[in-house]
């Protein structure tokens, strides 16, 4: 799979290298580490870049890889870009973080955007969503949608992005429903669905009737659907073609704001290396329509949460929280600090397993 | 962590349905190999099989008609590398990374607007009697009709390579060509009957992804199970049985290293995750200690003037 991406990466690199190049135009680059059809994660950033070309029009030039694996393949990818004349770059997983400090070490003009990482150098940004507040609206849903108190939870890597997740799904689950539990299984992949599918299956058999994702694809959705009652929610983007159920909600990326305005930060040269987390009240992080299937008390609580987040009147990690061994963590009414939320690496209280190291 | 969570008949049951893509397609590109022709393609050719069998079939509702389009499909593109490795002779190595390249290109396209779509369900078959029994009903008489072709294509293969005239040339076909074709045999279209076949097999794998296990498509959804099965051809020293067995390995080790993994037991996940190759290379290996080896003339080019 590896030399194939590798061929196929080279194959559409030639291609960029074929193409025009306009001078004048602002050329933008996407690195993505998915198909833009997975219905997911990549499809999601695929349409910012649409938007991005939609708003510009003539002005902007945009150009993307899709399926780089993560490692020495995407720095080539990225180089070629750079080689090619791209302004700005956008690269799109967390695997990219060193390949993309390296390549824009060797591009000083270049400017790179590197999303859910958290290096960043004077011509390196890092982006990421605050997924972890749609992930605590999920989690009040399943708590109280689960009849037998068993929530599979399908992880990609064990990386703080996904731990956050796990976490302020459990805690808000917990919070509604103290029976609840959790199994996770961890995939090792971003994409692959018939993995996925089997992840999905195999928390279904041993009794989970609520699926969360933190896989790129849709597998996990049809697998549920094939199992009937068991629900899901959309991940990273709305995947309504599985409503009213199996999936009963989504955690949407937008990213096309973003792309837009930093595009046009290129244009005017105010481009500067910034720390963007953007969370529910800037729009960044959506919750899809909560469907039929949800009572509607349920759905009640679910939004009430949601508006209480994008208000900031309420942080999804707000003590009195502990952690997994025990010992204290966040304190009566404390709130974690944002630091310690990008680099988490431990569960929190109640959840059983150990993170992968 | 919990043992007593997994039930080991639903266990062995999603065992055998992981292993089933991998198995068709290693059978066919067994088949392939011992016809002396090595086709890299595999991976393309099952998600072309994929795309046509999960398109034939959403637009007339019979799996059926789409696991024959998946076939017809995987073997439509065998046909390219048929017209650049047995025509115009051109490397087989290339041609066949270049039939994936291709095949994944064309699965994309093709399957633009079908993505989100659930296709028709098979279903499982029921025998009376046997599908009730207990344990071993839901473990042998339970499962789609697909499931019990890629056991009987096995056997079948084994029987013709082993058994048969015509598995006899073609082995010959794959050992010395030279000799095949003094002897009359024709070499190019056995090869091409062969390579019909493998991309045929692998066409019904892909289909066995889209229709069946995940069942939906998305692009690239086969992600890497033909490299899988090349390699396991030759950890299964080009013997069908042993390509069975190294394919429920490697689906039995994935499916039940999820399972350990959602029971909570104390292993590190980095090491399941890796488990599935590890064991199944392992096995293997140590079974093809005997004298098995290559076909002779596997990835050798033949032209009658030689």
């Amino acid at each position: 799979m590896k030399f194939t991406s590798l061929l196929a990466s080279a194959a559409m690199a030639l291609g960029l290298a074929t193409g025009a190049m306009a001078e004048d135009k602002t050329k933008v680059g996407f690195v993505y580490v998915g198909p833009v059809g997975d219905g997911g994660w990549t499809y999601e950033h695929d349409k910012g870049r649409q938007a991005v070309e939609k708003h510009f029009g003539d002005k902007v030039e945009t150009v993307y890889v899709e399926s780089v694996p993560e490692g020495p393949d995407a720095e080539r990818v990225m180089t070629q870009m750079a080689l090619e004349g791209a302004d700005l770059i956008f690269t799109t997983s967390f695997g990219y973080m060193d390949p993309t400090i390296n390549v824009a070490k060797k591009f000083p003009n270049v400017k790179f955007e590197h999303a859910t990482g958290y290096k960043t150098a004077p011509n390196v940004s890092v982006y990421s969503a605050r997924f972890y507040e749609g992930r605590a609206v999920q989690g009040t849903i399943a708590g109280r949608m689960t009849k037998s108190n068993i929530i599979g939870y399908i992880g990609s890597y064990p990386i703080p992005e996904v731990i956050r997740g796990i976490n302020s799904a459990y805690i808000h689950a917990k919070k509604v429903n103290p029976d609840v539990q959790f199994k996770i299984v961890w995939a090792y992949t971003w994409f692959d669905p018939a993995k996925e599918a089997d992840a999905a299956k195999v928390l279904i058999e041993q009794g989970a009737d609520v699926i969360l994702q933190h896989t790129d694809s849709t597998a996990p959705q049809a697998a549920a659907q094939e199992a009937g009652n068991v629900i899901t929610f959309g991940q990273a983007s709305d995947m309504s073609e599985y409503a009213p159920l199996p999936r009963v909600s989504s955690i949407i990326d937008n990213w096309a704001p973003y792309y837009i305005a930093r595009t046009q930060a290129v244009m005017d040269g105010t481009w500067e290396s910034v720390n963007t987390w953007h969370g529910i009240k800037e729009g960044m992080v959506e919750i899809g329509e909560i469907s039929e299937a949800v009572p509607a008390d349920v759905k009640a609580e679910a939004l009430a949460l949601k508006d209480a987040i994008a208000s900031g009147e309420y942080h999804p990690f707000t003590g009195p929280l502990k952690k997994q061994d025990g010992s204290a963590w966040l304190a009566e009414g404390e709130v974690a600090d944002d630091g310690t939320l990008a680099g988490m690496n431990f569960y929190v209280e109640g959840l059983e397993g150990e993170i992968p190291q | 962590m919990n043992l007593g969570e997994i039930n080991p008949i639903l266990l062995i049951a999603s065992l055998m349905v992981a292993a089933t893509p991998l198995l068709l397609a290693a059978i066919g590109e067994l088949v392939v190999e011992k016809a002396g022709v090595l086709n890299l393609g595999v991976e393309g050719m099952m998600i072309v099989g994929a795309i046509s069998g999960f398109a034939v079939s959403v637009e007339t509702g019979s799996p059926w008609l789409g696991f024959v389009a998946a076939a017809i499909g995987g073997a439509l593109l065998s046909l390219l590398f048929v017209l650049l490795t047995q025509f115009a002779l051109a490397n087989q190595v290339a041609s066949g990374l270049a039939l994936t390249l291709f095949g994944l290109g064309l699965s994309a396209l093709l399957g633009q607007s079908y993505v989100g779509i659930k296709p028709p369900s098979m279903g499982d078959i029921h025998i009376p009697v046997l599908s009730d029994l207990p344990v071993i009903g839901p473990i042998l008489f339970q499962h789609d009709p697909i499931l019990y072709v890629g056991i009987a294509l096995t056997a079948g293969v084994w029987a013709m390579l082993k058994y048969t005239r015509a598995g006899l040339i073609l082995r010959a076909v794959g050992e010395n060509h030279d000799a095949a074709h003094a002897l009359g045999y024709k070499v190019i279209r056995i090869r091409i009957l062969a390579i019909l076949f493998g991309g045929a097999c692998a066409g019904l794998g892909g289909a066995y992804i889209s229709l069946i296990r995940v069942p939906q498509w998305t692009e690239g959804m086969t992600a890497g199970v033909g490299w899988i099965a090349l390699a396991l051809v030759v950890f299964a020293s080009w013997k069908p049985w042993r390509a069975l067995l190294g394919a429920y390995l490697f689906g039995g080790i994935t499916v039940l290293q999820l399972n350990l993994q959602a029971a909570g037991v104390a292993i590190p996940v980095e090491y399941l995750a890796m488990s599935p190759y590890i064991i199944t290379i392992l096995v293997l290996v140590i079974l093809s200690a005997d004298k098995s080896r290559a076909p002779a003339s596997l990835g050798r080019i033949f032209h009658a003037s030689h």
